[in-house]
């Protein structure tokens, strides 16, 4: 289901004195199995640009396909895009609603006029792609723990069964281990499933870690994109816009300027560590 | 859907009508607000007309945002102004259907009445628009101190209405966030028969109402740790203090006032 974006501008509250460019002229296109991470700091726009994926906002001009299908058509079924393009808000935890976890979670299988038992079935397979014990499918959503909250949350848009899987942010205000968690969760259900996944996030370890693509976003353009080796290789303009490299990328660019031969693009951790242990054999050698 | 309310929003500037003392304005309007009540002609509502366009005028309020604010009440406006169409009895009948009539003084009266609410509506969202939340509370505390000594508790009167104000947008804001969050999991808001659409609304306002007592409780607790209490004597960063500015809109103001009283006694 490949996303294909065509010069999107959107400007919020247009014609009054508040109007404000949140997107212009956003370009760029997500083929299938992509792992798509877009970052830019606090008012760049990739709130703004995620919610045009599935309708909720639509672009002042330019064009949105999904799959082929131009979704900033007016008479387009927005239900059926939403159904393929499942959506996770920033604090995702704040939409819970429902008396127990197990009505939380089928809200959106429900809202899609799914049978009783293909809900019941959706909603534990989600339970157990996330990480959350069966058992707690009775309890009610207020009384459980923030990073199990905030897996319920992803679980209700995974048991709609997305076609295409965004992320806002989804780290944000947890601890490490909950972090690590969600994480390797969001990489797992993209490895099993293969399905187009966009992480929106701050960090940049994060987005290094698991996009083969990155967007780089700033007052609303697009300013740099491409693999990360290619994204991260320009430090100097990240750190321009307020962003920067990863800290690994960072160290290794200090060590290249010391005059230790090692690649500009380390962008892991094992990476670094091996190029590090073979200029010191190398040297030990000498 | 939220974002057409004009109403008790703030638009900044620095106009002459900005920068008047909030206590000042509030008077101003409640003089008008009173004054509107005592135009018994058409021609009354000229000197009204002249004194909001001078107040606009010297604002530089856009028209279309006053019009704006007028949206949300045309169903009041409405109503107001056919009741008196159909149920006053006087002067000559026009037309009857059934066992409603039109006649000459319901026409007027409706006429009236629908001129004085779109007055009082301009004239209050003229207040709201020119002044910020926090300077017409700081207005109305000064204005009901004098009341304190019978047990009025002014300041804290003024600190909920001043939090209420500043929350406003910040819970339209969240709506927002939730209502498309909600429809991103496939929610609609907007298709259905009455009973539909209420019970859709509870996808909505759990979440509302929790992240309300959420953030009145942090805030407390902010306030609290910053060792807030209630009006003792609190002394202010900002102090209000009468221009000959104000002195010259309160003396413009009652101008009209008089000129609206004369009016009564002219014969058209």
């Amino acid at each position: 289901m490949p996303i294909k974006v065509e010069n999107v501008n959107f400007i919020y509250n247009e014609g009054t004195p508040y109007a404000t460019v949140a997107l212009e002229n956003i370009t760029f296109e997500i083929q299938d199995e992509e792992f798509v991470g877009i970052i830019g700091h606090t008012g760049s726009g990739k709130s703004t640009l995620i919610q045009h994926l599935n309708g909720l906002l639509k672009p002042t001009s330019g064009k949105i396909y999904i799959n082929g299908i131009d979704i900033t058509d007016k008479k387009v079924n927005l239900k059926e895009i939403r159904k393929q393009v499942g959506l996770v808000f920033q604090y995702p935890e704040y939409q819970l609603f429902e008396e127990t976890v197990f009505k939380d979670i089928a809200f959106g299988p429900t809202n899609l006029g799914l049978n009783e038992e293909e809900i019941k079935k959706r909603v534990y397979e989600a339970m157990d792609i996330v990480g959350i014990n069966r058992e707690l499918a009775d309890k009610s959503p207020f009384e459980i723990s923030g990073g199990q909250k905030r897996r319920i949350a992803i679980a209700g848009i995974l048991a709609m069964k997305p076609k295409i899987l965004i992320l806002d942010e989804p780290t944000a205000g947890l601890d490490p281990k909950g972090k690590e968690e969600i994480l390797n969760r969001i990489k797992e259900i993209h490895d099993k499933y293969k399905m187009i996944t966009i992480l929106v996030s701050h960090s940049m370890e994060e987005i290094a870690r698991f996009a083969n693509k990155i967007i780089v976003m700033n007052k609303g353009r697009i300013e740099l994109m491409g693999t990360p080796r290619e994204v991260f290789s320009e430090a100097e303009m990240l750190e321009k816009i307020g962003l920067g490299v990863p800290q690994i990328t960072s160290l290794a660019r200090e060590l290249r300027q010391r005059g230790i031969p090692i690649p500009q693009d380390v962008l892991t951790i094992e990476e670094a560590k091996e190029h590090i242990v073979r200029y010191l054999r190398g040297t030990k050698n000498v | 859907m939220f974002r057409n309310i004009t109403i008790g929003q703030y638009v900044p500037g620095d106009s002459v009508v900005h920068k008047l003392d909030p206590r000042i304005k509030i008077i101003i309007t409640f003089i008008f607000i009173i004054a509107i009540f005592f135009i018994n002609k058409l021609s009354g509502y000229l000197f009204a007309v002249f004194y909001l366009w001078l107040i606009i005028a010297i604002s530089k309020i856009p028209f279309s945002y006053i019009l704006k604010g007028l949206r949300p009440v045309i169903v009041i406006l409405l109503l107001t102004v056919s009741l008196n169409i159909f149920f006053t009895p006087g002067g000559t009948i026009l037309y009857t259907v059934g066992p409603l009539r039109i006649t000459t003084g319901g026409l007027r009266l409706a006429l009236f009445m629908g001129l004085r609410l779109i007055f009082l509506i301009i004239g209050t969202s003229l207040l709201t628009l020119t002044t910020s939340p926090i300077s017409l509370t700081d207005g109305i505390e000064h204005i009901l101190k004098p009341f304190s000594s019978i047990g009025v508790p002014a300041h804290e009167l003024a600190m909920m209405m001043t939090i209420a104000l500043r929350f406003i947008p910040t819970l339209i804001e969240e709506a927002e966030k939730i209502m498309k969050a909600q429809m991103a999991r496939g929610a609609d808001f907007e298709s259905g028969n009455i009973v539909k659409r209420a019970k859709g609304l509870v996808p909505l306002l759990v979440p509302l109402f929790i992240s309300a007592f959420r953030r009145a409780d942090e805030l407390a607790i902010a306030m609290e740790s910053r060792c807030y209490k209630g009006g003792q004597n609190r002394t202010r960063m900002k102090q209000l203090k009468t221009q000959p500015r104000d002195y010259a809109a309160l003396a413009v103001t009652l101008i009209i006032v008089m000129l609206i009283v004369w009016n009564r006694s002219w014969t058209w």
